[in-house]
């Protein structure tokens, strides 16, 4: 059977500075299908879209739809084109409402007929198999909802070809299932749909056929039913791999932070921590789970004395020569906590906005932790230059120079002199936030080596991620949070991703058991003698 | 085949559907322009070497005295005639080049001040002010104090300019770091305070001259003034001295370090346990007090009087100087004689040619306009589309297949 292409790029190139993002990379997208474009970061599968979708435009090459070449100048060409571009972050008025989000594209048409455009919004919803309340604010709405704003706002422009990058990097499982749901149905109706992302199991479940970049050039196009996760993922770097995460066991574990209903509220006086308690232990990984900003970045920097603290403890036991000291860390800021001698690291979120100053070089961004040590006025640039040629080899740090500023630097280039810095304080806790974002698969596989390196040697590390995958296959128990509460804390060997995904939806860990305890009663007068991991529970409800 | 026909009758059926969306073919036609690729389009460039940098800021101030030569052809004058008047009006005989010096003095000592807060990303507009403030506190020692000998009255005037100054620079300061106030409107407004503040001195007895019933203050005695060294009053070698100082003080102290990072990112800074609103107080009680030091200058220097015109401008010229500079203290001395030279130029050409002495400022901005402008062309690069020769057949494949890498993926089924 052959196809005719839809869309097709041909040999499209696109550099900044000296990188080559794109080295004439072709596409080809068929009507009715899902293509998923797979690669790692730095892999040019967002510049590609970007290109499709008008934000860059190319230095060469071209672009067909239905056989004749098309320009793509701007957002609007591919707009009129019907081409749709879901970002990560999203593009939406916070003040406004759904249905004025949506309408807002199409200003231009001059008369506005509210009940009419309504009635327009509330068809394509229910075609799709959208629940969404068009009246709704968008800044009461959760990711999930400002996601299927942004879909309904591609398919009112009449978007026929939708591209979404990495969609499910904030979703819930459950959200991700009823979203890969609506598009199957979008797929089925005739639109072509490109989804960007990274994860191996997703390209699996839901794409009809794979295209694979690396380091911008294509290095094939496979249909999914002939290809497997492993052969995949080994395109995609261009070796063998061993994607398995391990979990050390450590014999001899020790109580070492005690949190104790620990609450914080916001400016405006909203709690984003409700009465938070876990402790975390020398030789253990403690994963904190949740979608994102259930309040995993006020725990870490209520933790590290940057988050005012509302009510509830939070307790370091310390060695004071013979003594030993549970030391409460509420109300110290940093440079009280430094002060004390308390050693305690911490990898934020926001690594070029937080952790590292940009502009300053490896070595400086080296000597911000402890420029104080040393007596007189001067910054003493030596020893931190010797403690950043042994970090740039010992993790192999893509750079120049030590003297270039940071913020050149690649993503996870960047990470690594900041996890590397952080380590190098010989910690007793180390919290990391979202250590791999942003980073390939390689360097995600050298931080996750390094903190079971430091779990081993006697570290209290605290993991907050959000791959559930990852998390459950690293850390020793789980912490889950939902909307800044605290659903469960458990043993990840013990639950489903599933039941996990639940409680990130706002189940207790106790509401859940019972589900569990129920469905395995049901199936075991089924006659069914199975060790029952929580699998379809999900099928059922989860609103 | 039959469910891919199916496929493409929903689709058309589902594009009639959409009948309000205009025919984009006929849109296309009407507006041509949209249907062609660009001519040029920006792409990003590596950062380029310093050579190439500096090379890139002298074509731009080339450009931009071309562009003055046009300007001053169109007023119907010879421009070469003006540009060398400029020269030799500010630097060919001793009276010139002592006149010039002075005149840049201000500039470098101001240029540094605002520099030292503007590596924080203080925007501290208030140079004017902080400078009228500083004059002001030099001279309640000759005032309340005339018997004093004259080094300790200098040194104390000095001391006291530099701290009126910065407390003067701390009350925007505080107000940012307790409520977030915005700095840069702050320190504008305080610049009319400073001024208003100089001209009600003016009408108060204590302070009158006493020879004249003119509001003017008690100008200094020729026993109450700086000495010369190389007939330029002593500032110059300050000046000099400062510029080490401050080049060591934002290069290689922990203070300039903690301003860096500041600028940087003031999280960052509350991440490493800095006191980042103490640094915030200090940078600027210095910022300003250096402005100070300028107002003092001023008055026991250059004027021997403190006037509503001590400032004159330089606390905003000084921006100009620290931007030109990239906030590098040597680099200023350069550029701080080169403003001082198109001033004094200016004025000499007002007197010869009768050009009106503001073209020197007008000049001075479409320096400052295209070295800044020109940093485009350090980041950016126009690049046109390679077209033509590479016109690709439909349906062709450009696979990669790099010697010796690892394949696993089948081959793709035609």
């Amino acid at each position: 059977m052959e196809r005719k292409p839809l869309l097709e790029m041909r040999k499209i190139e696109k550099s900044f500075g000296s990188v080559k993002a794109l080295a004439g990379v072709d596409l080809e997208l068929y009507p009715g299908e899902i293509l998923a474009l797979l690669g790692e970061n730095g892999s040019g599968k967002s510049t590609l879209m970007n290109v499709l979708s008008g934000l860059y435009y190319p230095d060469a090459g071209q672009i067909f739809l239905a056989g004749e070449e098309i320009i793509i100048r701007e957002p609007r060409d591919a707009f009129a084109k019907k081409i749709g571009m879901i970002h990560q972050h999203f593009k939406l008025v916070e003040v406004l409402s759904a249905a004025e989000n949506i309408i807002l594209s199409d200003l231009e048409n001059g008369a506005l007929n509210r009940k009419k455009i309504a009635a327009e919004i509330g068809a394509l919803a229910e075609r799709y198999g959208f629940d969404l309340d068009p009246n709704k604010k968008v800044y009461n709405m959760t990711v999930s909802e400002k996601q299927k704003v942004e879909i309904i706002k591609a398919l009112y422009r009449g978007a026929e070809i939708l591209i979404l990058d990495e969609p499910t990097a904030v979703l819930t499982p459950q959200e991700s299932a009823r979203l890969f749901a609506i598009l199957e149905k979008m797929r089925d109706e005739g639109k072509s749909i490109i989804i960007i992302t990274h994860k191996l199991d997703e390209v699996m479940t839901l794409s009809d056929r794979v295209l694979i970049l690396r380091k911008g050039a294509r290095v094939g196009c496979l249909n999914t039913k002939e290809t497997n996760p492993k052969a995949l993922g080994e395109a995609l770097v261009g070796r063998r791999l061993n994607l398995a995460i391990e979990r050390p066991e450590v014999k001899t574990k020790e109580d070492c932070l005690f949190v104790h209903n620990l609450t914080c509220l916001n400016q405006s006086g909203r709690e984003v921590l409700k009465q938070i308690s876990f402790t975390a232990a020398k030789g253990e990984i403690l994963g904190i789970a949740g979608v994102s900003k259930s309040g995993q970045k006020e725990l870490c920097e209520a933790i590290t004395g940057l988050y005012p603290v509302s009510g509830g403890s939070i307790l370091l036991r310390q060695k004071r020569g013979e003594l030993v000291v549970d030391e409460n860390l509420v109300g110290m800021d940093p440079r009280e906590i430094i002060r004390r001698g308390i050693s305690m690291a911490f990898v934020p979120e926001d690594r070029l906005g937080m952790g590292l100053a940009p502009s300053l070089d490896i070595v400086d961004n080296i000597s911000l932790k402890n420029y104080r040590a040393l007596p007189g006025p001067f910054v003493d640039r030596v020893l931190p230059a010797k403690m950043a040629e042994d970090l740039v080899q010992e993790l192999e740090i893509d750079t120049p120079s030590i003297r270039t500023p940071i913020k050149r630097l690649s993503g996870g280039n960047v990470q690594k002199v900041l996890v590397g810095r952080e380590i190098h304080s010989a910690p007793e806790l180390l919290i990391v936030a979202y250590p791999v974002r942003g980073l390939d698969i390689n360097s995600s596989l050298t931080i996750y080596r390094l903190l079971n390196q430091q779990k081993q040697a006697g570290v209290a590390v605290i993991f907050i991620g959000e791959d559930l995958d990852v998390l459950m296959s690293i850390s020793d128990r789980l912490l889950v949070l939902a909307d800044g509460e605290q659903m469960g804390l458990l043993d990840p060997r013990l639950y489903s991703k599933e039941a996990i995904g639940l409680m990130m939806a706002g189940k207790t860990q106790l509401e859940v058991d019972k589900l569990i305890e129920e469905d395995r009663l049901a199936d075991n007068s089924e006659g069914q003698n199975v060790t029952y991991t929580g699998a379809n529970i999900y099928s059922g409800e989860a609103e | 085949m039959g469910k891919n026909l199916e496929q493409q009758k929903l689709l058309e059926q589902q594009q009639s559907d959409l009948g309000a969306q205009p025919d984009l073919r006929a849109q296309d036609q009407v507006n041509f322009r949209r249907s062609k690729p660009p001519l040029i389009h920006i792409v990003k460039r590596d950062p380029p070497s310093q050579l190439k940098a500096i090379l890139v800021y002298l074509a731009a101030i080339f450009a931009s005295l071309l562009l003055g030569a046009l300007l001053v052809w169109a007023l119907g004058h010879n421009p070469f005639s003006v540009y060398r008047q400029i020269i030799t009006g500010s630097l060919a005989s001793a009276t010139a080049l002592k006149e010039t010096v002075k005149m840049a003095i201000p500039l470098l000592i101001c240029g540094i001040a605002v520099a030292i807060a503007f590596k924080m990303k203080f925007w501290n507009i208030g140079a004017e002010g902080q400078i009228l403030i500083g004059g002001f506190a030099s001279m309640i020692i000759p005032i309340y104090l005339p018997q004093l000998p004259l080094l300790i009255k200098l040194v104390l005037m000095a001391l006291l300019a530099f701290f009126f100054a910065g407390l003067f620079g701390l009350i925007p300061a505080f107000f940012k770091v307790r409520w977030g106030t915005n700095e840069t409107l702050f320190t504008l407004m305080l610049n009319y305070i400073a001024l208003q503040w100089v001209r009600f001195l003016q009408y108060r007895k204590s302070w009158q001259d006493p020879g004249t019933r003119f509001p003017k203050i008690r100008p200094l005695s020729d026993a109450e003034v700086l000495p010369k060294l190389f007939g330029v009053h002593i500032g110059w070698l300050f000046a000099l001295i400062l510029v080490v100082l401050a080049w060591f003080y934002l290069k290689r102290s922990k203070h300039g370090f903690e301003i860096a990072i500041i600028g940087d990112s003031i999280q960052t800074a509350r991440y490493v346990g800095m006191n980042v609103p103490g640094v915030i107080l200090r940078t600027i009680f210095i910022s300003a007090g250096i402005a100070g030091l300028v107002g003092f200058f001023q008055v026991a220097g250059a004027d021997s009087a403190l006037t509503d015109g001590t400032a004159g401008g330089v606390g905003f010229t000084a921006i100009t100087v620290a931007w030109l500079a990239k906030l590098n203290p040597f680099v200023m001395v350069l550029v701080s004689l080169g403003l001082a030279i198109l001033q004094k130029g200016s004025i000499s050409i007002q007197s010869t040619m009768g050009i009106p002495a503001s073209a020197a400022n007008l000049l001075s901005g479409l320096i400052l306009f295209a070295v800044l402008g020109s940093e485009f062309f350090l980041h950016y690069k126009l690049h046109s589309q390679k077209r033509g020769p590479q016109r690709f057949k439909l349906g062709g494949r450009s696979e990669l297949k790099a010697e010796g890498e690892h394949q696993p993926y089948r081959k793709e089924s035609k």
